[in-house]
């Protein structure tokens, strides 16, 4: 399963190889990136057939995290990706949002990438 | 003896006259008036009886009378030129009566020769009657000028005090408008103060929220790359170990690791300080997003009460204060957000609880006794629930107390606190609640917190 992480910093890009550097190597986990709501959204229709969970991030530029949530649970039926919504403000707002937007699950940054990992790996 | 009858009845009507015009006085005008009606009278019965020897001399003594009476008289004072107009005739009569009726010859001839002193004396009087005629005009006219200008003295008085009134009731007006308007000026002052500090709150949390949206993200990569560096140094050291690689380099090289890696947890730790300021900065931004519902308050704050002692505690066993609770058992429940109510109580109770403990280093250093107490007082009153919390610690000066709603103002320690407390517990209370929050304090001597919470949201 690829995992498909969305979000407008590229530093996130650098974070994940380095922190995922074991498990890229052995090919357990296989990360893709998009730095913007389009760019995953083109990529999810262009791979339509792979099986993607999405780590997006709440606000970027653009399309924004909750409008591609949108987007994915509307487009790619059935059964829709898995969606893992990242914000920097863990508030309580944007977690409703992301819920009632259909999201699976919720993270802040700084992300716990203990905690990621176990999630990645139940679900996957 | 006609003459005498004549200027008795002419004299009384004059004194009449005068007395009623300078100097009215209804006794004396009754008196006047039966004199005259006497006189009349009398000479009625004269004229009847014929007694003319006696009546002669009695005529003579009643004019006598009514003369002295002018002369004695000071009300009569303004007719004495007339007394001394008709005095002459009075005298001649008088006289050539006398003479006429003694014995002795010689008398009774000078008395024939009175007979020609009457011309003249008549002359005298129609003299001085024409010049007090005049004198009576001059004084009248006097008189009337007098009046006048009493007249207009009493009406000048009486517009002076009308104007006195006027200038009484408009000073008072001017006064009272005066102190209406110190009033308004000292109100207007009070709340352009209180505006100018809201305003002045309200751009600091806009700023501090902009700020800190602006810092969250390149703090989250500080905190992640600093973590993975951590564990990319352990990885490091790992392949060293397992690397040929001769001794004392690789102990030179674990040690650089080592140092890399302590650096990297100071970094993360350093990270994770900034992280939870710039998350407290961001709840200035915030709406509530928990819903108001119908809170305990008395439970809500005994629950925070706890939370925090024992908080405390688990940090620091040697932490010790006497809890003092004062509950209304009659307090409703009230329409509040409990996060955020519970947010404010955590902050106020962590506050005294901190405030007590640098007392009682203090007065342990100093070796004077203390024992450290946070209260917690609840009451009804009539549209508002009033939660007090006060502690006997250090107290605060007027200067900290200005400031202490202000976003980032502390007086802890570097690094024991981010000045977001207070500054988010009044946000709460007064934007979220619609309540108040004030404090008491003396310096050294204790500090109290005031929530007025409107019963009804």
């Amino acid at each position: 399963m690829k995992v498909l992480v969305v979000d407008d910093e590229k530093d996130m890009k650098t974070l994940f190889e380095q922190r995922f550097r074991k498990e890229i190597q052995k090919q357990e986990m296989n990360f893709v990136f998009a730095f913007s709501g389009e760019e995953a959204l083109r990529y999810l229709k262009d791979h339509v057939h792979e099986a993607v969970l999405i780590l997006s991030d709440i606000n970027m530029p653009g399309m924004s995290g909750l409008e591609l949530l949108k987007h994915i649970k509307q487009d790619f039926t059935p059964p829709p990706p898995v969606v893992m919504m990242i914000t920097a403000y863990g508030d309580d707002e944007n977690y409703q949002q992301c819920i009632q937007g259909g999201a699976d699950d919720f993270l802040t940054k700084p992300l716990d990438f203990n905690l990621l990992k176990q999630k990645l790996k139940t679900i996957m | 003896m006609f003459l005498e009858i004549l200027l008795s009845f002419l004299l009384l009507l004059r004194m009449r006259k005068t007395l009623r015009t300078f100097h009215p006085n209804p006794k004396w005008d009754k008196y006047i008036l039966y004199a005259i009606i006497g006189v009349g009278v009398l000479f009625s019965l004269d004229t009847l009886v014929h007694a003319d020897e006696f009546a002669k001399w009695f005529w003579h003594i009643v004019l006598l009378a009514i003369v002295a009476v002018f002369f004695i008289r000071d009300e009569l004072i303004t007719d004495r030129l007339i007394i001394n107009a008709v005095l002459p005739l009075i005298l001649i009569s008088l006289v050539g009566d006398i003479l006429e009726a003694t014995p002795i010859k010689i008398f009774k001839t000078l008395s024939q020769y009175m007979d020609y002193a009457y011309p003249v004396a008549i002359t005298w009087m129609i003299a001085l009657l024409v010049r007090s005629k005049k004198q009576q005009k001059v004084l009248l006219e006097e008189r009337q000028k007098r009046e006048e200008d009493l007249k207009e003295y009493r009406m000048m008085t009486e517009r002076k005090a009308e104007l006195e009134r006027l200038v009484t009731e408009r000073t008072s007006e001017l006064v009272s408008q005066k102190e209406e308007l110190e009033q308004a000026i000292n109100d207007l002052k009070s709340t352009q103060a209180q505006l100018v500090q809201r305003e002045k709150m309200a751009s600091l949390g806009e700023l501090t929220a902009g700020i800190a949206h602006e810092i969250q993200n390149p703090l989250n990569f500080v905190n992640n790359f600093s973590e993975v560096s951590v564990e990319l140094t352990d990885e490091l050291q790992h392949e060293i170990n397992s690397l040929l690689v001769n001794e004392p380099d690789k102990i030179h090289l674990s040690a650089v690791i080592k140092d890399i890696r302590s650096n990297q947890e100071k970094i993360n730790y350093h990270g994770k300080r900034a992280d939870s300021i710039v998350k407290g900065m961001l709840l200035h931004s915030r709406k509530s997003s928990g819903q108001k519902e119908q809170t305990d308050i008395n439970m809500l704050a005994d629950e925070y009460i706890q939370l925090s002692y024992h908080g405390l505690r688990a940090k620091d066993k040697s932490f010790n204060a006497t809890l003092d609770k004062h509950y209304d058992e009659t307090l409703d429940k009230i329409n509040v957000v409990p996060q955020d109510m519970g947010r404010v109580f955590l902050n106020l109770f962590t506050n005294s609880f901190y405030s007590v403990t640098e007392k009682k280093q203090q007065k342990e250093e100093a070796k004077e006794p203390y024992e450290p107490i946070v209260s917690v007082y609840t009451k009804k009153l009539v549209d508002t629930t009033e939660i007090r919390i006060k502690d006997n610690g250090m107290g605060m000066s007027r200067e900290i107390l200005d400031k202490i709603f202000q976003p980032f103002f502390t007086t802890k320690p570097t690094g024991q606190g981010t000045g977001l407390g207070l500054s988010i517990s009044y946000d709460i209370v007064t934007k979220i609640h619609g309540g108040q929050m004030t404090v008491n304090t003396e310096e050294g001597e204790f500090a109290e917190f005031v929530l007025l919470l409107p019963a009804i949201n």
